[in-house]
């Protein structure tokens, strides 16, 4: 195996990596606030698909990305009217969103399957400049890439180190509460809402304007699901999203690997992997996990009558 | 997250109210179907004449309803595999997962023995498939039971592992000499038999069959009864003496068993063979369903005609239309949506 191979490997770990991270974050924000959205998985989708049609018709990629976090916030507020206004039950709502992203989205995407679009630039990881043209290509980022980790930094600066984030947190533990202490548990909850939307939309912009270039039905293939999932392994904390998303996309890089290095084990078996490692931490967490879950999590906030 | 009412349908209906009942929800319908119009009429169609097209092609016609039978058949089942569980309050989403183990269980008994007949074949099938799903939902429910880890979480997680131990058989082992994402038709014998020269099959008998006995258990048996008890709290029934946990690991490997035996239904009635992702979210059609019928059986009947005449009419947009097929799930959303929000359009008692 050739240092190039581990090299395109990581390569390939680090760009599928960053929407799962973003999409990630933003349901560390949702599920702060106690709300779960179980429709994520359509909102990456209108998201992408909204994305890579503005990015067309502007013929600017960075108006893409603007678009699909807009989009994203917004189809989050269809989640929240109905779980937060209508108090409806969280996770049918988010599985009827996710039924809506599907739709929406094909009908979006229709007139763009297939076009080109402006990718995002790509900069070369800052230091490596003396490497081959070979390495250079697998090295070079585009800006979403480079704003991940800061996202990340910033989710849990939000969360954690601001009066709102202490208001948002406060929200998911206790509505009523908070509601005592003088917040406002609907408008927080439909805050937190969008600024996870927002995070979402990024993701989903990722996925579709700098990593497949391209618009495709169904192409975030679950990674909705995975990042509620991730959330639970991260245990609601920004930081540790960090190392979920590592998770994730390193046992992906590593199935990768095996097959560049000839080894026979199905892609389908390992695509099991993260489900699994993911399932076996929370079996070992067990009791202390139900500290780090925000105590109110997919409850209704009734108000106060 | 609070337990499905035990108000469902079928109370209300019984009840004065049934005329207000029904406008409440046909208004619901109209709304939805008002959205999707102006949707429709966005992207440049004519709302009406698609419409006209939709339930014509699905309520005119001898032919068109038994497709949207033939639609109804998985969502019944899968309805139901939420249903029973959310009794003693588990909350199963994992019903797309048990529905592939299940489907695989019983396609293994399809190919490895096509020599066998029909009547020996297809309860095998079935059983395999109900033996499947319940293996798939015992991990949930033994952690749930032990108060490890929540069951809507690793439901959720084993959907997104089932659907790829599916590739790896086909790919692996079963695929047909020309694809690779498929395995070759069962035999005639391992196909559920059809009725009246429609693809309507007997998994239509099965999931009313299993219905009317889900109603009977809940409403007449002991079992029923001490479900319920757990239902409406689980620390009181376990201090009168309802073994708690055996229920709920039991109850949840039901739950599975039914969702595997709607796999098996899938692949033998509908199919005749296993693809790789066939479902395309029933499962998760599935809960929505038992969530907005409350659980209730003849809600759950209604819900999924609703559902299924959507689904069924979307198929005939995408050819007249050119619309994408996925577009459907719009309608089907905003139906879900209103629903859900419970507009008070007419004044009715909020459940």
């Amino acid at each position: 195996m050739s240092l190039l191979s581990i090299a395109g490997v990581l390569s390939s770990a680090i760009f599928s990596g960053t929407s799962l991270l973003y999409t990630t974050l933003g349901e560390v924000i949702d599920e702060r606030a106690g709300i779960v959205n179980l429709g994520l998985e359509g909102v990456l989708l209108v998201s992408a698909s909204t994305g890579v049609a503005v990015a067309v018709v502007t013929a600017n990629p960075y108006w893409g990305v603007l678009a699909a976090a807009l989009v994203g916030g917004t189809m989050n507020m269809v989640l929240g009217y109905l779980v937060i206004h209508r108090q409806a039950n969280q996770l049918a709502s988010g599985l009827a969103l996710m039924f809506f992203g599907f739709g929406l989205s094909a009908l979006i995407g229709r007139p763009y399957v297939g076009a080109k679009i402006h990718a995002l630039p790509r900069i070369l990881l800052p230091g490596l400049s003396g490497l081959p043209r070979l390495y250079t290509s697998l090295f070079s980022f585009d800006p979403l890439i480079y704003l991940v980790l800061p996202a990340a930094v910033l989710a849990w600066w939000l969360l954690f180190r601001t009066r709102w984030g202490l208001g948002l947190r406060a929200v998911g533990e206790n509505a009523d509460i908070a509601y005592a202490s003088g917040r406002n548990p609907r408008l927080i909850r439909y805050q937190a809402l969008f600024v996870g939307g927002l995070f979402a939309g990024l993701g989903a912009a990722h996925l579709a304007i700098a990593y497949a270039m391209t618009w495709t039905e169904y192409m975030t293939g679950g990674r909705g699901f995975i990042a509620v999932a991730l959330v639970i392994f991260s245990k609601w904390h920004p930081l540790r999203a960090v190392v979920g998303a590592l998770l994730f996309s390193g046992a992906v890089a590593f199935q990768l690997l095996l097959q560049s290095s000839g080894v026979q084990v199905s892609p389908f078996l390992l695509d099991t992997i993260p489900y699994l490692v993911t399932l076996l931490v929370l079996m070992i967490w067990g009791g202390t996990r139900k500290q780090s879950a925000p105590a109110s999590l997919g409850r209704v906030y009734h108000g106060t009558e | 997250m609070s337990r499905i009412p035990d108000q469902g349908i079928l109370s209300r209906a019984l009840g004065s109210k049934a005329w207000r009942t029904a406008a409440r929800y046909l208004s619901m319908i109209l709304l939805a179907l008002l959205l999707f119009g102006a949707i429709l009429l966005i992207s440049g169609k004519d709302p009406l004449q698609s419409y006209r097209e939709m339930f014509s092609s699905t309520l005119g016609s001898a032919y068109g309803l038994s497709e949207v039978l033939v639609a109804m058949i998985p969502m019944l089942i899968t309805a139901l595999a939420v249903a029973l569980p959310s009794r003693v309050g588990l909350i199963n989403v994992g019903g797309e997962g048990q529905l592939y183990i299940g489907a695989a269980f019983a396609t293994w008994a399809a190919l490895t023995f096509p020599d066998w007949p029909a009547w020996v074949l297809l309860p095998v099938m079935a059983l395999l498939g109900i033996i499947g799903g319940a293996l798939w939902a015992f991990l949930p429910g033994y952690l749930r039971a032990i108060g490890l880890v929540n069951e809507t979480i690793t439901t959720l997680l084993l959907n997104s592992v089932a659907p790829k131990l599916i590739g790896f058989l086909i790919f692996g082992f079963w695929h047909a000499a020309m694809d690779t994402d498929k395995t070759p038709n069962f035999v005639p014998a391992g196909r559920l038999p059809t009725f009246w020269g429609t693809r309507v099959h007997l998994g239509l008998i099965i999931a009313l069959v299993l219905l009317l006995l889900y109603w009977i258990v809940m409403k007449y048996t002991r079992w029923g009864l001490e479900m319920r008890a757990i239902g409406g709290n689980p620390q009181a029934a376990k201090r009168n003496g309802i073994p708690l946990e055996t229920y709920l690991v039991t109850i949840m490997c039901a739950g599975g068993a039914i969702g595997g035996l709607a796999g098996m239904a899938q692949v033998s009635g509908f199919y005749g063979v296993l693809l790789l992702n066939f479902s395309m979210g029933l499962g998760f059609m599935g809960f929505l369903i038992c969530w907005l019928a409350g659980g209730d059986p003849v809600g759950i009947v209604l819900m999924s005609f609703v559902v299924s005449v959507i689904m069924t009419g979307g198929n005939l947009l995408q050819l007249t239309r050119d619309l994408p097929y996925a577009a459907i799930n719009i309608l089907l959303a905003l139906t879900l949506f209103v629903v859900l929000a419970r507009p008070t359009l007419l004044r009715g008692e909020k459940t």
